[in-house]
Order: C-alpha cells, then sequence, then structure tokens
C-alpha cells in the first residue's frame, strides 16, 4: 500500500523528494520511502511504536511524537508530497470528551495543506466506516483548500479493495485530473473527470492484490 | 531529529501564529551519524531554510562552520565544499536529548531519544 501511496504521489523521477509518513507506526512505509530515494519525516501518536523505530538504526527519517488531530507544526511549502497507511479513519473518533472529529479534521487538513510545497500531493490509504465518514473527511479537507477525490483501487475484490484518498495543494498545472484506479490486467477505466467529488470507480471481477500488503 | 527538520518546525499550538520560530533549543545533547551526501537533495532543500535561524541554532550547539549568508550564486552553481559541510550539519546532526522551546507562548517541547514530543495540552489546541 505505501508503494501505490508513493506512486500516486506523482513525484518527479529520479528526484529525491521531502516526504512526511503521517501515522508512521513502527516505520513500514518509512523503509519503502528510503528504499524509493526519498527522505521523511515520520509522525505517530503511540510512543511505543516511535521508540521501536528509533532503535532500530536502519531507518533514517526523523521521528515525532504527535497527535495530528492537534494540527501539525510545520513551516509553510516544507513537504513535496505525504503519505498516511491505515490512519485516518482513527481521525473520525471521539476518544476523549475534548475531541470533536470535524474540529480535528479541520486542524489536521488545514495545517497539512500549509506544510505542503503548492502543487505537491497526500495520499491516504484507510479503511472508511461508511459514506458517511467519509462525506465527512472529504469536506473536511476541501474546506482547507485541498482538491482532489476518493480512489478506490480493485473495487470488486473483497481482499484486494483498496480506498485511496488523493489530495491536491493548489496550483496544479491546468485541470486537475485524479489518477486512474487499478483493475485487472492494468485495465484501467477511466473517472468522470470531475474534481471536488467522490469518484466511484468500476472495474470487472478482481482479486488480484496490488501491492504488498502490511499488517497493523 | 536531524538539524533539518528542526529548521522547518515552528509552535502549533493553536493561536500560536507570529514569533513562533524558530524553537529555541536547551540542555541539547547531539550525536553525529554518517548519511549519504546527496548534493540535489541539498539543493532543493537550500530554498527552504531560514539561513539566519539555522546559523544562530547551529552556534548554540558550537557548530560554527555555516558561513553568515548563503553564497550569492544560483542554486546549481553551489560549490561542493559547501555542500558537504551544510551536509554535515543538517543531516548528520540529530538532536538526542533536550527541549525546544516557544519564543512566543513558551511552550515546551521535549526531546527524549531524539523523538521531539509534540503532543498538546486540551487548552492549547
Amino acid at each position: 500500500m505505501a508503494y501505490r501511496a508513493l506512486e500516486l504521489l506523482n513525484l518527479p523521477p529520479d528526484t529525491t523528494c521531502y516526504i512526511l509518513d503521517i501515522g508512521c507506526g513502527s516505520g513500514l512505509s518509512g523503509e519503502i520511502i528510503e528504499e524509493e530515494g526519498h527522505v521523511w519525516v515520520g509522525m505517530d501518536i503511540a510512543p511505543s511504536m516511535l521508540i521501536e523505530v528509533a532503535l532500530e538504526c536502519e531507518v533514517e527519517g526523523d521521528l515525532f511524537l504527535q497527535d495530528v488531530g492537534q494540527g501539525m507544526a510545520f513551516r509553510p511549502g516544507t513537504f513535496d508530497g505525504a503519505i498516511s497507511i491505515s490512519v485516518l479513519q482513527w481521525l473520525c473518533n471521539a476518544d476523549h470528551s475534548s475531541h470533536n472529529p470535524k474540529s480535528r479534521l479541520t486542524r489536521f487538513f488545514s495545517t497539512l495543506y500549509s506544510s505542503l510545497r503548492r502543487g505537491a500531493r497526500a495520499i491516504f490509504q484507510f479503511y472508511p466506516e461508511n459514506d458517511a465518514q467519509c462525506e465527512l473527511i472529504m469536506n473536511a479537507a476541501m474546506r482547507c483548500g485541498f482538491e482532489g477525490g476518493l480512489l478506490i483501487d480493485y473495487p470488486n475484490s473483497k481482499k484486494a479493495k483498496k480506498y485511496y484518498l488523493c489530495l491536491f495543494a493548489g496550483s496544479q498545472v491546468g485541470k486537475v485530473e485524479m489518477p486512474k484506479a487499478l483493475g485487472e490486467d492494468g485495465e484501467m477505466e477511466e473517472d468522470d473527470g470531475e474534481p471536488n467529488q467522490i469518484v466511484e470507480q468500476t472495474v470487472q471481477n478482481n482479486d488480484e492484490n496490488p501491492s504488498k500488503t502490511k499488517s497493523g | 531529529m536531524r538539524l533539518v527538520t528542526h529548521n522547518l518546525l515552528q509552535c502549533h499550538v493553536k493561536g500560536c501564529d507570529t514569533n513562533n520560530f524558530p524553537l529555541e533549543l536547551s540542555e541539547i545533547e547531539c550525536e553525529s551519524q554518517e548519511t549519504d551526501f546527496n548534493p540535489q537533495f541539498l539543493r532543493t532543500m537550500v530554498p527552504k531554510l531560514e539561513w539566519d535561524a539555522l546559523v544562530r541554532t547551529a552556534m548554540k550547539l558550537g557548530i560554527t562552520t555555516l558561513p553568515d549568508k548563503v553564497p550569492d550564486t544560483p542554486i546549481q552553481e553551489l560549490d561542493e565544499k559547501f555542500l558537504r559541510n551544510l551536509h554535515t550539519v543538517l543531516f548528520e546532526t540529530h538532536i538526542q536529548q533536550g527541549k525546544m522551546t516557544c519564543p512566543n507562548c513558551q511552550h515546551v517541547y521535549p526531546i527524549k531519544d531524539g523523538i521531539p514530543n509534540m503532543l498538546l495540552n486540551d487548552n492549547e489546541v
């Protein structure tokens, strides 16, 4: 999934980029970002995970203990892209009485938008609970200035179906075009070309897993 | 945390929007960790840096090798000596322990085992 997310970031070829990994966990995505030749910064709310990564000297990313629902702390234009694997749905939970999912999402997306270089993308693989949750997330992102939409790889497969929220932080050249979803035999189906909409893609009969999956 | 990342960090307490950079370092322990030299990446990072803040922060850590100003040449022509030195400062200097304090709201972000704790209190979000 991290490979697919990196692919969807559409980074310039042969260029080392500065990438944010939101909810880096034990650094699995970070290893892949490094493998692809980029430099990364990771954040996670679980200290135990971070310490595990910190002790693993092979990993080079900087780590932050951070609750992204409280917003992020980077100067404008810092990152060339952001990825997040299996995290976004947690932001919709109210774990404490003081948590309001809507305001946490807004705080998160607005500070993320600012920390991205204009024209950069943020790709979130996530597990939405229902349509209402998708809508809550999409609306919060759009209100903060992002364009983009939802991409569903292998929509007809129970196992391989994956949701990717693809967000663009301003200044795209020309019309914003959503990336294409993956289907069987590399077959792809056009989306409706409309940005700012939930794009439901229909591709037939797929059971292949598109990428390496990670547990947890 | 590498020194480059400190230069890109500001306070994110809600409403703390001015004079919230750079976070002031104190009680710092640093470590040097070798990593591959990547001139292309360094060139893309130079425009993102706040140079004055970097020089001041480096001084505080006893690093006096940085010039007061970025050389007045196009980014693509920055020479290797300058870039190698910058690489050592930005990417090989790791802050392992210490504190970062916001110059505006005075929030203290502790750093432990190289990991800054950016969690805020309920009244700060």
